[in-house]
């Protein structure tokens, strides 16, 4: 049966992944293995974006099965501790720039793929983004902007970080829709996201998988 | 149901003629001089030949999509551009007259601030709305409307959008909850229940808010029109006018928000590809009236979800090409050209799309390969872009020309091609805006 849940996430079938996960833990099994399987499918849907047969709306259907597998399971769960987070990631759009929804979809994916991921919202100062940093301590800081005003706003905060002796301890990945490699050098980031996906990716290059 | 705008009519060529004319003699211009009016005429001819793809035209024109970099230009904030008509008036003008671009954007897109207060507008923040004097407006992505919702939206559209949507995006139209059904009111005896809802406080109240709001909206075009009639009279052209969407994208953006429309293309796929059957003929019938009454030919449209990296391609071809396409043939019958703004790229997409007939619409790139546009869709329809926001923003004058020699030299290939940008101009610098197009009048003339 694990396998036919692994088999339904892989391919989309969102009411029938549910009723399988339901009947398992009605059944005694380890929640834990459930939740392995689950990411193990995961992994596939990624496989299979990374062979340009899934995109984005495979990618969030799978995280959202995903999502509503782990609300079940996880109070079941005696030690919580034993799946660990695999990085921590701080996510923010820049100064001046108020769109989510692009900043919402990584943040999600990332969850989805095992990354400890503080949002801090929209239109975040520099000294905002620092502030974090120092609390939160991530291993990855992902800068959001879907317009040009984020250029220079990016830029701010790259120097932000820089002027309080922490560009060191994070790497910086930018992300949004006119977002490009110019930009990454321009705002001095260590990488432009070109989609949801690939951030997901240069951040597990980065920090490592689950 | 009567299969429509599945191909290009007969009347499609005459009518195309005919907003061709309209658009290149214009009754409601008045010239300032003859060399204007030849100006002006030299510049539609230039669009013309570029879209028909039937004659080499005499050079490319060149027009950056203005976006608001006019109000940066002008050195006046987003708060004074949206409250004080006169100088976002005057912010165009400058910017028209100091760059002399081949084509007039309209300030239309920077809307009347107080208009969107009245109403307590949700769907956007804006400056003086929300966000601080010196922002831009910016969309607030939401599910407007619930996934249980689409049998109500297919049911009857114009009263989901009347009784539901717009109570919940603009703050002050709650009461237009109770606005009746229109089409059982008409026999006798249920005119009165038709009538009550006018006679409720509340519902009196909301009308008088609307009222007041279109009082706001005539004041701002009053300015508006006057700056387009100037810059028109001195010899440049509208690169568009009117507006519509891809019904995929209304839904997408603002029914139900990027998520929960993926999200519905696995859960409720039927229902959403009725949906954009329902809202595609108020697509089509909005972008050639507006087009239509402000003598023209190109309504914008914008396109969103169906980009390169929201869907594959069997999903683009599932859910979001067959009412573009409706909705492209539908306006080239009605004499339009759809000017169809294709934000992000669609590098995966170009065979799907080139399925239009010869010189009926304008595609235009924000991050599309230019050289395989030009080889596949721009074989038979004009293309345009794309010089990135990029290097406007933070490269050099050299920077900039060196992008559109490229991209004359590749895409601008034997005509049908328009010199733009990938997207709104806000945050060039302007040195790299002049360059842009003064380099490509001279280096964009044909031989």
């Amino acid at each position: 049966m694990p396998d036919t849940l692994k088999d339904a996430v892989i391919h989309m079938r969102e009411e029938e992944a549910m009723e399988i996960a339901v009947k398992l833990l009605d059944k005694g099994t380890d929640p834990l293995k459930i939740l392995n399987v689950c990411t193990e499918a995961m992994e596939e849907v990624g496989k299979k974006f990374e062979a340009g047969i899934y995109f984005l709306p495979e990618l969030m259907m799978a995280g959202e099965m995903l999502k509503q597998i782990s609300e079940k399971v996880k109070p079941m769960i005696k030690n919580p501790q034993d799946r660990k987070k695999s990085g921590k990631v701080l996510i923010g759009t820049v100064l001046g720039d108020i769109h989510d929804i692009g900043k919402d979809i990584v943040g999600f994916l990332l969850d989805v793929n095992g990354f400890e991921v503080r949002d801090i919202g929209i239109d975040v100062a520099p000294s905002a983004f620092v502030e974090e940093i120092r609390v939160f301590k991530p291993d990855v800081v992902g800068l959001s902007g879907l317009l040009t005003l984020a250029y220079d706003s990016m830029k701010d905060t790259v120097q932000a970080i820089t002027d309080a002796g922490l560009r060191k301890d994070v790497k910086i990945i930018i992300g949004g829709g006119q977002m490009t490699d110019k930009i990454k050098a321009y705002a001095g980031a260590d990488a432009c996201a070109k989609d949801a996906m690939d951030g997901i990716n240069i951040i597990k290059e980065w920090i490592g998988k689950v | 149901m009567k299969e429509r705008w599945i191909h290009v009519s007969e009347a499609a060529a005459q009518n195309q003629e005919k907003q061709f004319e309209a658009w290149l003699c214009p009754s409601s211009i008045s010239f300032t001089t003859p060399e204007a009016k030849a100006c002006y005429q030299e510049r539609v001819t230039l669009y013309r030949d570029a879209i028909r793809m039937d004659k080499m035209p005499g050079r490319i024109p060149v027009c950056p999509s203005a976006g608001s970099f006019p109000i940066q230009y002008a050195g006046i904030s987003w708060y004074e551009a949206m409250h004080d008509y006169k100088k976002l008036a005057l912010a165009w003008q400058k910017y028209h007259d100091d760059f002399d671009p081949d084509g007039y954007h309209a300030p239309r897109t920077i809307p009347p601030g107080k208009a969107l207060s009245i109403l307590d507008f949700k769907l956007y923040r804006w400056a003086g709305g929300g966000l601080r004097h010196d922002q831009e407006y910016q969309f607030v992505e939401k599910e407007y409307m619930s996934d249980k919702e689409y049998q109500d939206l297919i049911d009857d559209p114009t009263g989901f959008f009347l009784n539901t949507y717009f109570p919940r995006i603009f703050g002050e139209l709650g009461p237009l909850q109770k606005m009746p059904m229109m089409p059982p009111i008409h026999e006798i005896p249920v005119i009165p229940s038709g009538l009550m809802p006018f006679g409720l406080t509340e519902v009196k109240n909301a009308f008088m808010k609307l009222s007041e709001a279109g009082d706001e909206v005539h004041q701002w075009l009053a300015e508006v029109n006057q700056v387009a009639a100037a810059v028109m009279g001195r010899g440049c052209p509208a690169f568009a006018a009117g507006f519509t969407k891809a019904p995929f994208d209304v839904i997408g953006d603002s029914l139900r928000g990027t998520r929960g429309v993926l999200m519905d293309m696995f859960r409720h796929p039927d229902e959403l590809r009725e949906a954009c059957e329902r809202i595609l003929p108020f697509m089509v019938k909005f972008g050639t009236a507006a087009c239509r009454a402000a003598g023209h030919i190109m309504p914008f449209i914008p396109l969103h979800k169906g980009a390169d990296t929201f869907m594959s391609e069997d999903q683009f071809r599932s859910f979001y090409w067959p009412t573009l396409r409706k909705l492209i043939i539908g306006l080239v019958n009605e004499g339009m050209v759809p000017q169809l703004f294709v934000e992000g790229s669609y590098n995966r997409r170009l065979e799907i799309i080139d399925d239009i007939p010869k010189g009926k619409v304008v595609w235009w790139f924000d991050a599309t390969d230019m050289d395989r546009a030009k080889k596949t869709v721009g074989r038979t329809n004009c293309i345009a872009g794309n010089v990135p926001l990029d290097i406007l923003c933070t490269g050099t004058p050299d920077d900039v020309k060196d992008c559109c020699k490229t991209l004359i030299d590749t895409a601008g290939r034997d005509g049908g091609f328009i010199m733009t940008t990938g997207a709104g101009i806000q945050g060039s610098k302007p040195e790299n805006v002049k360059a842009m197009i003064e380099f490509s009048k001279k280096y964009g003339i044909y031989r």
